[in-house]
């Protein structure tokens, strides 16, 4: 089993969900012939023909149309293609997706998928930056998952494309050609939900996703030389949120933090915190959460470093939980 | 009903305007053409087939509701009757319509989708979305305007450069046609050709149907905003005048008009009735249905 990179991965999931089941389509913006202008989709088009197109750049069109083709009973995978492109179309997914079971009470049902990507680039504009996943995750209705590996990249995407609801699949660009794993395109497909503890430890519990993970990662690897030893949860999915495997690790390790790129208020860090609160968990420290502050993005690189959390702001605040004083 | 604060909440009737469903659903294969419309939509569900005592029980909030309560006046449906429902959006409507026809693409149901809105949602973007990806990939859906002349409170005539909509068909090259919307016989035939022009693969059609609503935009409005005289005129031109004036031409006699309305409005009270003896909307089931 070879490695492959996380845009490869997405693509291979695109390819065994169109051959497997025929009511599946793929369409965005330059997609299907270009093969999507972060080469995900390259050759899609080649293999399925037409029911893999591109769309003029209308996302009301293109979500509208998912959930009109939907309803008739296909099974359309859309792309966004940058998650800030979205809101020129929300109507169409807090509208109208998200409501189409409900108000039906599932005499009719919108299994769509759309995947977009999001999180800033040394250069990305603030139009072209922002982590968008709590607005998402606030919407009743809607699935969101944040894949953070070349395998979650995988298997997430086929479990949202199996879903019989409208699910939002939110990659990461930075990853898409700098993250290399084996993956298996053969695991039996897992249902949606779940999160994962990617690295087990005793001290503290930090929860976090999508390209964090890493910087995440890279903290704790540092704090291991200080002899902490941090336990990491991938949340993968927001929607379903995993609260179990969260308050469970809480309950062990006595401290949580929450990490994410997306700014702090009304991030879904603070979901998290309110979650492990209410369930009662004791806490030996209060509760922590590290974000981007409230600002737009910035598109120079040092600027960007400036405003989101890198792994020694990561490492420091971290810290401060167990030795405070040192933040 | 709604005055009496047995139905709560918004309500937009389509009074006035009966003739622009009735003609089109005639003209609709209603077993796999679908129809997205309004909230202005009492009449398109009717026309689609809809029982009038499942409609009135979603206006009251009762169990046996086309949606069990659960859409209200604005936003109900009912698919086994083609009718994909309403939408509380202005405009929202048309894009989903257009994906109903992509489908078309695909499953081989030969389905053509038509969605329905007023003149204000032809200034709403997402409509000029769905009407160009539709011309640009000849798929089957008739654009439908139901134009009668105020954007909610406001005269659409004041909103546009130019207030035949029909124009706005050009840029995407779509075969379009402006009728007599009270006429519901011209509404069958046009409808009529446009289903015969999509099924036929040849691109989505724009049809603006003229119209006047006889009441206001809302249950309540006091159109302030509308001359005195304009709804006394428009009542001497309504589709069931119209109608019963070429029915009597054709020689339907008094006897028979006065019958039929006397069954139609026995028939609606019957099913008010029946409503209203429905059960509410079971409250222990409000959290079901959010996902599968």
């Amino acid at each position: 089993m070879g490695e492959i990179t996380y845009a490869q991965a997405i693509n291979a999931a695109l390819r065994r969900a169109l051959a497997e089941d025929p009511k599946t389509l793929l369409f965005g913006e330059d997609v299907a012939l270009p093969g999507g202008v972060h080469g995900v989709t390259r050759r899609l088009r080649r293999e399925f023909g037409d029911r893999v197109f591109d769309t003029p750049i209308s996302e009301s069109a293109i979500l509208g149309g998912a959930v009109g083709a939907a309803m008739m009973g296909l099974r359309p995978i859309v792309e966004i293609m940058w998650a800030d492109f979205a809101f020129v179309a929300f109507d169409q997914l807090i509208n109208q997706a998200a409501n189409v079971r409900y108000v039906s009470r599932s005499r009719l049902k919108a299994p769509m998928t759309i995947r977009t990507q999001q999180g800033a680039t040394p250069g990305s504009c603030a139009q072209h930056s922002q982590c968008v996943e709590a607005l998402f995750a606030h919407i009743p209705g809607l699935r969101v998952c944040l894949p953070a590996t070349p395998q979650d990249a995988y298997d997430l995407l086929l479990a949202a494309i199996e879903c019989d609801d409208p699910v939002v699949v939110i990659e990461s660009r930075a990853l898409y050609h700098s993250l290399k794993d084996t993956v298996d395109l053969d695991a039996p497909r897992s249902p949606i939900g779940g999160a994962r503890i990617v690295r087990p430890g005793s001290d503290i519990s930090v929860v976090t996703w999508g390209p964090m993970l890493h910087t995440v990662l890279e903290a704790a690897h540092v704090l291991e030389g200080d002899g902490i030893d941090i336990e990491v949860i991938d949340a993968r999915w927001l929607n379903p949120f995993d609260t179990d495997t969260v308050t469970e690790s809480v309950s062990r390790t006595g401290r949580l933090a929450v990490i994410h790129e997306a700014n702090l208020t009304g991030g879904f860090g603070a979901e998290i915190v309110a979650r492990v609160v209410e369930r009662g968990v004791p806490l030996s420290a209060p509760p922590l959460r590290v974000a981007t502050d409230d600002l737009r993005i910035p598109a120079a690189p040092g600027l960007q470093r400036a405003a989101i959390p890198g792994s020694d702001l990561v490492a420091g605040r971290l810290l401060s939980l167990l030795k405070p004083g040192n933040d | 009903m709604r005055i009496e604060e047995q139905i709560v909440g918004s309500v937009h009737l389509c009074i006035g305007q009966e003739a622009i469903p009735v003609g089109a659903c005639a003209a609709l294969d209603l077993t796999r053409d679908a129809v997205f419309a309004t909230y202005r939509g009492h009449g398109w569900a009717l026309a689609c087939g809809t029982d009038p005592v499942a409609l009135f029980s979603e206006l009251l909030g009762r169990e046996t509701g086309t949606n069990g309560g659960r859409a209200g006046s604005a936003y109900l449906s009912d698919p086994d009757h083609g009718f994909y429902g309403e939408n509380s959006i202005v405009g929202a409507g048309a894009p989903i319509a257009m994906g109903a026809a992509l489908a078309a693409r695909y499953d081989g149901s030969g389905r053509v989708a038509l969605t329905v809105f007023g003149d204000g949602a032809m200034n709403q973007g997402a409509v000029h979305e769905a009407m160009n990806m539709a011309s640009a990939f000849d798929l089957p859906v008739v654009f439908l305007v139901e134009n009668n002349r105020y954007s909610e409170l406001t005269p659409i005539a004041a909103m546009v450069r130019r207030d035949d909509l029909v124009s706005r068909a050009g840029p995407y090259d779509m075969r379009a046609s402006r009728i007599d919307g009270n006429d519901v016989n011209a509404v069958r035939e046009t409808i009529s050709e446009a289903v015969a022009t999509c099924r036929a693969g040849q691109g989505p059609v724009l049809i603006e149907a003229l119209t006047q609503r006889l009441v206001g935009h809302y249950i309540g409005d006091a159109q302030v905003y509308r001359p005195h005289a304009e709804v006394e005129q428009a009542r001497a031109k309504e589709p069931i005048i119209v109608l019963s004036a070429t029915l009597r031409a054709d020689g339907v006699s008094e006897h028979e008009l006065a019958g039929i309305e006397t069954r139609v409005r026995a028939e609606v009270a019957a099913a008010a009735t029946a409503a209203l003896a429905a059960p509410p909307a079971d409250p222990t089931a409000v959290k079901e249905h959010l996902y599968g």
